[in-house]
């Protein structure tokens, strides 16, 4: 009989070669987890080759979720679980277990040959060097083949669904109902009944095995999250950006177009919004990211919502165009969904390294607003912000994610769409005196007059604007005044934007500044410094460019600042050049979101001189 | 404004003044793109489109300042990339009537690219590529179409690069209409550019364009009344090729190649056909301006009805929401697997 045993909350990840469907064994994990009510937040990690060399460390693909009786911001520093389905997997992924966690590995894979491959010299399911925590040795690919003797398929079909089994122990561990991942099946392989029966097997099979035997004794249940009532989906940050332009668009009465071009880890977003002809979304995969952002200002000058998303290396090619839209004052989303660099750097892997990038990585004076999202979820309010901003300011806005971000999932709060304000910002109609850049003096912004409104014809450029007509202008005080007007209108967008996320008290020891994916280790980090009795307060940027207005006032009230960023430092910079206060970075660059134990423990080094 | 006001303007019928900006036009005198200018403003009224739905998108060159002199819409783009502009301004709005205008420069080298695909997409917009075979506006550097061994500031010794034929190009990529013309034949660019614009789909004009600052006389042989008969066979539909100035010469066909022959009448003559001309041909044509001894041709190569990308766009918008329903925004943010928490 097994015991059942109630826990907070549980790190898992899944390990196995690329070809074995980790990354799908992880998101019916995450589905079923959400279904069940827990809060999740998981970490997809996976190579850039699709299909690396089998058995080799480089090619192992993980992905790792955290899901709790609480909320929860992080997929887990450490893992509590560890699936491996080969000695790579294990070898690549046994340095995040914790002391005693509990290991999943497939004894079939270690053999002689995928043991070399990892580096083992003896196996480590035998050899007793995994003493140190609690290894199930389950012979996966045997089973799986037992169990479906009688589907009519090939052998290596039937080694394919492997993964089900594994999953199928992991939810018999983890007291999951199958029911989300059956039907899943039945969608998946629709006019395929043996795929369906061969899947469906091996995952009940899975289950079975383990609630049979008496390997495993424990069983363990996690708890409903409580957290605000209402109905809620899983999102990922790819998604929810793809949804908040396609809301942004309908409220603001312009349809939406994005001109992309594919490119890893933003594809995803051209790859949804091209599902959507039905909601008037017209997505254009253009010859290169050049093109998709010219495209995307032609279609925005035309009076569409104009939208462009790449990552670091597209948005280098992109750099031209953003300035054109800065002077054009053309309205313009670009989206970078940001990985590792430079150059063509960790495709799959998270950075934040792209933020000067975004700031500077135009010529001339080409100040526009910049926008970072704080969780997946929170990809689809950063998303209609930023469209929102785009209008109103005819400007390009940034809008920064990053791997972790769009590909990670967590639970959504579904909100009413009727809830949702409108984005109403007017288009310069017939009949009226036209300055194209007449600005409002509000907002500094001009209005736009869209091809086919009668007598308003003018034409725009890239060559310096002269104030109020637009016309071509080489006149120095002209220069000197648009540079400025330009400057200023991005920092009037300040006072349109909801304030950021502070808490702890307004002066003390240390205050610490973030931006962007950093916001779920920081979470958890500051609460757990502060049980520890650390008086540390707390400020998340969501709108980096114009800082707050309450930052400047602030921060001048701690003894300390710290910047914790994926990259070698780069916010601290900024905040540095902006309020010459002695900003300290906190700063690791490995491709990975931050740890919380280590920035807790920074935290500490504060408090500890 | 009132009403009858708006019906009058409606009812008027344009003339080249309403074509032409407060803007000075600021190129060289005797330059080519005058001429060209001129023509686009004469043949607008004849279009028959209102004037708030054209949009002039250009790049960066002398002959991209051309948007700032008519009085449309225009977008003065940057180097390369009109047609990034133009495919976003007209699948944004496919009522819009869009002119691209580009140098030999900006379309064959930084934007050669964006050029190819264009034609590719059969998009429906008009290209005018005002060939000077110079970099203009940076004052005289050879260009993508400079013929070999050109002598200019960045090539002292002679470059050493065979050029672009861009009506070739243009063919190759799929262009549906395509067309040369020149600016010192004034009645023939119109009646060409109007051919153009008419055409659905992405329309090509190579326009010979004299830069009498860094590449004077370059199109000299064709476009002097004095030596142009000889050197120049006028594309016709349905019409044979002939030529010389006393029409006595034609480019015979012998299967493989042209070849350039005494005029005969024959009974059964062969005759230009812009429609489906058999591709060896439609390329022989094309490549006679980079041969010795050959008229160049001048004139419609190809002008061919084919589906563009705008209206697969909306055609494919159309088919998506009758298959599927116009899309409930509630229900997108509802979709996949959802939970109540109470
Ligand atoms: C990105 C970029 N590179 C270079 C230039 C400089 N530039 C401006 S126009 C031009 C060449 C123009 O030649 P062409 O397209 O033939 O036009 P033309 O002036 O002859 O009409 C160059 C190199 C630029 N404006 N932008
Ligand atoms: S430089 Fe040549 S192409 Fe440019 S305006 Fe002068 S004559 Fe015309
Ligand atoms: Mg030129």
């Amino acid at each position: 009989m097994s015991q059942s045993t109630h826990l907070d909350q549980v790190t898992i990840r899944f390990a196995g070669d690329s070809g074995d469907g980790m990354q799908l064994t992880g998101t019916q994990f995450t589905n079923t987890t959400a279904m069940v009510g827990n809060d999740l937040s998981t970490l997809p990690d996976y190579p850039a080759e699709i299909r690396a060399p089998a058995g080799t460390l480089f090619g192992v693909s993980g992905f790792q979720l955290q899901f709790s009786s609480h909320e929860i911001h992080t997929p887990g520093d450490q893992v509590d679980v560890l699936v491996a389905m080969n000695p790579a997997a294990l070898k690549v992924n046994l340095q995040h277990l914790r002391d005693n966690g509990i290991i999943i590995a497939n004894a079939d894979a270690f053999s002689l040959r995928n043991l070399k491959l990892a580096g083992y010299e003896q196996n480590p399911l035998e050899d007793g060097s995994l003493e140190g925590f609690q290894l199930f040795s389950v012979p996966i690919t045997r089973l799986t083949r037992e169990a479906l003797v009688e589907v009519a398929i090939s052998s290596k079909d039937k080694d394919r669904s492997k993964n089900f089994f594994a999953l199928g122990i992991t939810y018999w561990m983890f007291s999951r109902p199958l029911e989300v991942t059956l039907k899943w099946i039945e969608e998946k392989f629709a006019g395929k009944p043996e795929l369906i029966e061969a899947n469906k097997k091996a995952l009940n099979a899975g289950y079975s095995y383990a609630l049979a035997t008496e390997v495993f004794t424990t069983t363990y249940t996690v708890e409903k999250a409580k957290t605000t009532p209402g109905k809620y989906r899983k999102i990922t940050g790819n998604e929810a950006v793809s949804l908040g332009l396609i809301v942004a668009a309908e409220k603001a009465g312009r349809p939406l177009f994005l001109g992309g071009y594919p490119i890893t880890p933003a594809s995803d977003i051209l790859h949804n919004l091209a599902k959507y002809r039905h909601y008037d979304v017209k997505t254009f995969q253009a010859e290169d990211e050049i093109a998709g952002v010219g495209s995307a200002i032609g279609a925005s000058y035309s009076g569409a919502l104009g939208v462009t998303a790449s990552s670091g290396p597209g948005i280098a090619l992109k750099s031209e165009f953003i300035g054109y839209a800065v002077m054009t004052e053309i309205p313009l989303v670009v989206i970078n969904v940001q990985r590792g660099g430079p150059s063509t750097g960790l495709p799959t892997k998270t950075e934040q390294a792209d933020l000067f990038q975004a700031f500077y990585g135009r010529n001339g004076e080409a100040p526009l607003p910049i926008v970072a999202a704080k969780s997946p979820a929170d990809c689809f309010q950063t998303a209609l912000e930023a469209a929102h901003m785009a209008i109103k300011f005819a400007t390009p806005v940034f809008l920064l994610t990053d791997g972790y971000l769009a590909n990670g999932a967590e639970p959504w709060l579904i909100p009413d769409v009727a809830d949702i304000p409108e984005i109403k910002e007017p288009l310069a109609v017939s009949g009226k005196e036209y300055l194209p850049y007449k600005r409002d003096p509000k907002t500094l912004a001009r209005t736009m007059a869209v091809p086919g409104t009668e007598g308003l014809e003018h034409r725009l450029g890239g060559l310096e604007k002269e104030d109020l007509t637009g016309n071509v202008s080489y006149d120095p005080e002209n220069h000197h005044n648009m540079v400025r007007l330009r400057q200023k209108k991005v920092e009037k967008v300040a006072g349109f934007i909801p304030p950021p996320d502070f808490s702890g008290e307004e002066q003390g020891v240390l205050l610490i500044v973030s931006w962007g994916s950093t916001f779920g280790t920081v979470f958890s980090a500051v609460e757990e410094a502060r049980k520890q009795g650390r008086q540390v307060s707390w400020i998340h940027l969501r709108w980096i460019n114009p800082l707050p207005e309450m930052l400047g006032k602030l921060i001048h009230n701690f003894k300390h600042v710290l910047v914790p960023e994926i990259n070698a430092g780069q916010l601290v910079k900024i905040i540095r050049a902006e309020y010459l206060v002695d900003a300290r970075g906190f700063d690791r660059v490995r491709g990975l979101p931050l740890q919380t134990h280590e920035l807790v423990e920074e935290i500490s080094s504060y408090f500890e001189e | 404004m009132n009403t009858i006001e708006t019906l009058e303007q409606k009812e008027k019928k344009y003339t080249k003044e309403d074509f032409t900006s407060d803007q000075e036009v600021r190129w060289c005198p005797g330059c080519g793109d005058y001429s060209i200018l001129a023509q686009m403003r004469r043949l607008l009224p004849e279009l028959g489109v209102k004037k708030e739905n054209v949009v002039f998108v250009s790049g960066i060159g002398c002959s991209s300042r051309f948007p700032y002199y008519m009085d449309t819409y225009g977008l003065h783009g940057i180097h390369g990339r009109a047609p990034a502009l133009a495919s976003g301004i007209k699948l944004a709005n496919p009522d819009l009537t869009v002119f691209v205008i580009t140098g030999d420069g900006d379309a064959l080298s930084i934007g050669g690219n964006h050029f190819i695909h264009l034609c590719r997409r059969n998009i429906d917009v008009t290209v005018l590529l005002f060939n000077n075979r110079i970099y203009g506006l940076t004052k005289g550097q050879y260009s993508p179409t400079s013929e070999r061994g050109k002598i200019t500031k960045s090539s002292p010794y002679g470059s050493l690069e065979e050029p672009f034929n861009p009506v070739k190009m243009a063919l190759a990529a799929g262009a549906t209409f395509v067309a040369r013309s020149m600016d010192r034949d004034p009645k023939h660019l119109e009646a060409t550019l109007l051919e153009a614009a008419r055409h659905k789909g992405t329309s090509f004009v190579e326009i010979y364009q004299n830069c009498n600052i860094f590449n004077d006389g370059a199109f000299e042989k064709y476009t002097n009344i004095k030596t142009r008969f000889d050197n120049v066979v006028y594309l016709k539909n349905e019409q044979e090729y002939r030529f010389g100035r006393e029409n006595d010469k034609h480019l015979f066909w012998d299967g493989h190649r042209f070849r350039v022959e005494e005029w005969k009448a024959t009974e059964e003559p062969l005759t230009h056909n812009t429609d489906n001309l058999p591709v060896s041909m439609e390329f022989a044509l094309a490549e006679l301006s980079e041969l010795e001894d050959f008229p160049v041709p001048v004139g419609v190569f190809r002008k061919r009805q084919a589906e563009t990308y705008d209206a697969l766009l909306t055609k494919q918008i159309e088919e998506v929401k009758k298959s599927k329903g116009q899309g409930d925004l509630q229900k997108l943010l509802e979709s996949g697997n959802t939970w109540h928490v109470d």
